[in-house]
């Protein structure tokens, strides 16, 4: 099994609020990310696939396949997107980097056919990052 | 859903490489410039994993604040511009960036309650950087 990476980045802004917590709650849990008007990241998107080398091409995926579905389904839909009034996925749902990171398994992993997705990691900062390995 | 979140934090410390039981020629050889006994520093990067669930009405494992609250009053504190050797951690310790990590990932295991602590890493250069997870980490 051989395992690939292929990174991308994206631009989007986004603010922490559940409605179901007061005001307050919601500043003292959420802090400055709580701002309603948002706030934005330099995400960088790292997509990890595993699979066997195929014989004949040497390849474990077509990156150039790989690069089409990750523009396409997560690229396309993100990059310079306010996060909670436009992506379907954070309507109801807070979108942490930990949120971001299983929404954007969920977009890749149908998507996905010639090499198995093993790993979406998302970085908000440099110095802050969420792995989903598609675990329950 | 079970996620893994890393945070990566800073510190400056000194250290010096000896070991009370070995002698000044075998230290010299083992250590080598590691072994002057002025010591040197570095400037270490931390990366803190914390694994779990990620919380429907938070959408976080655990919250940040929370997190680099006690980096900051534990590890950052304690450890930032400080000799190692002169802490009581590391008497009788030799302060390497194994023990260090080892010694990161006890107190965030045993101190931190609000996620678990998956993985420290710590990385002493650009170049070397060393992982603890628990379990076993002296060579019998």
């Amino acid at each position: 099994m051989v395992y690939l990476t292929r990174k991308a980045e994206f631009s989007a802004s986004h603010y922490y609020h559940n409605p179901a917590f007061t005001a307050e709650e919601n500043r003292r849990i959420f802090g400055k990310c709580n701002n309603p008007n948002g706030h934005g990241h330099n995400y960088t998107l790292e997509v990890t696939v595993k699979g066997y080398v195929d014989r004949q091409s040497g390849f474990v995926v077509d990156l150039k396949q790989l690069k089409e579905i990750m523009n396409r389904e997560v690229l396309d839909a993100l990059d310079h997107r306010f996060l909670n009034k436009e992506v379907a996925e954070f309507e109801k749902t807070i979108p942490t980097t930990e949120n971001l990171a299983i929404a954007i398994w969920k977009r890749l992993k149908p998507k996905l056919r010639v090499a198995e997705l093993h790993r979406v990691r998302v970085y908000e900062t440099p110095d802050l990052f969420v792995d989903f390995y598609g675990e329950a | 859903m079970k996620a893994y979140l890393t945070r990566r934090y800073w510190f400056s410390a000194s250290h010096r490489l000896h070991s009370e039981v070995l002698s000044d020629e075998e230290n010299q050889s083992v250590y080598g410039k590691c072994n002057n006994p002025h010591g040197h520093g570095h400037n270490y990067a931390l990366e803190v994993t914390v694994a779990g669930q990620v919380e429907p009405e938070t959408g976080m494992i655990c919250n940040l604040a929370d997190l680099d609250a006690f980096v900051n009053e534990k590890i950052l504190e304690r450890f930032g511009h400080e000799n190692l050797n002169t802490l009581t951690e590391f008497q009788g310790v030799v302060p390497t960036t194994e023990n260090l990590c080892v010694e990161l990932f006890r107190i965030l295991q045993t101190g931190f309650m609000h996620a678990g602590i998956e993985k420290v890493r710590l990385q002493e250069t650009m170049l070397n950087s060393f992982e603890y997870s628990g379990g076993r980490e002296i060579r019998i």
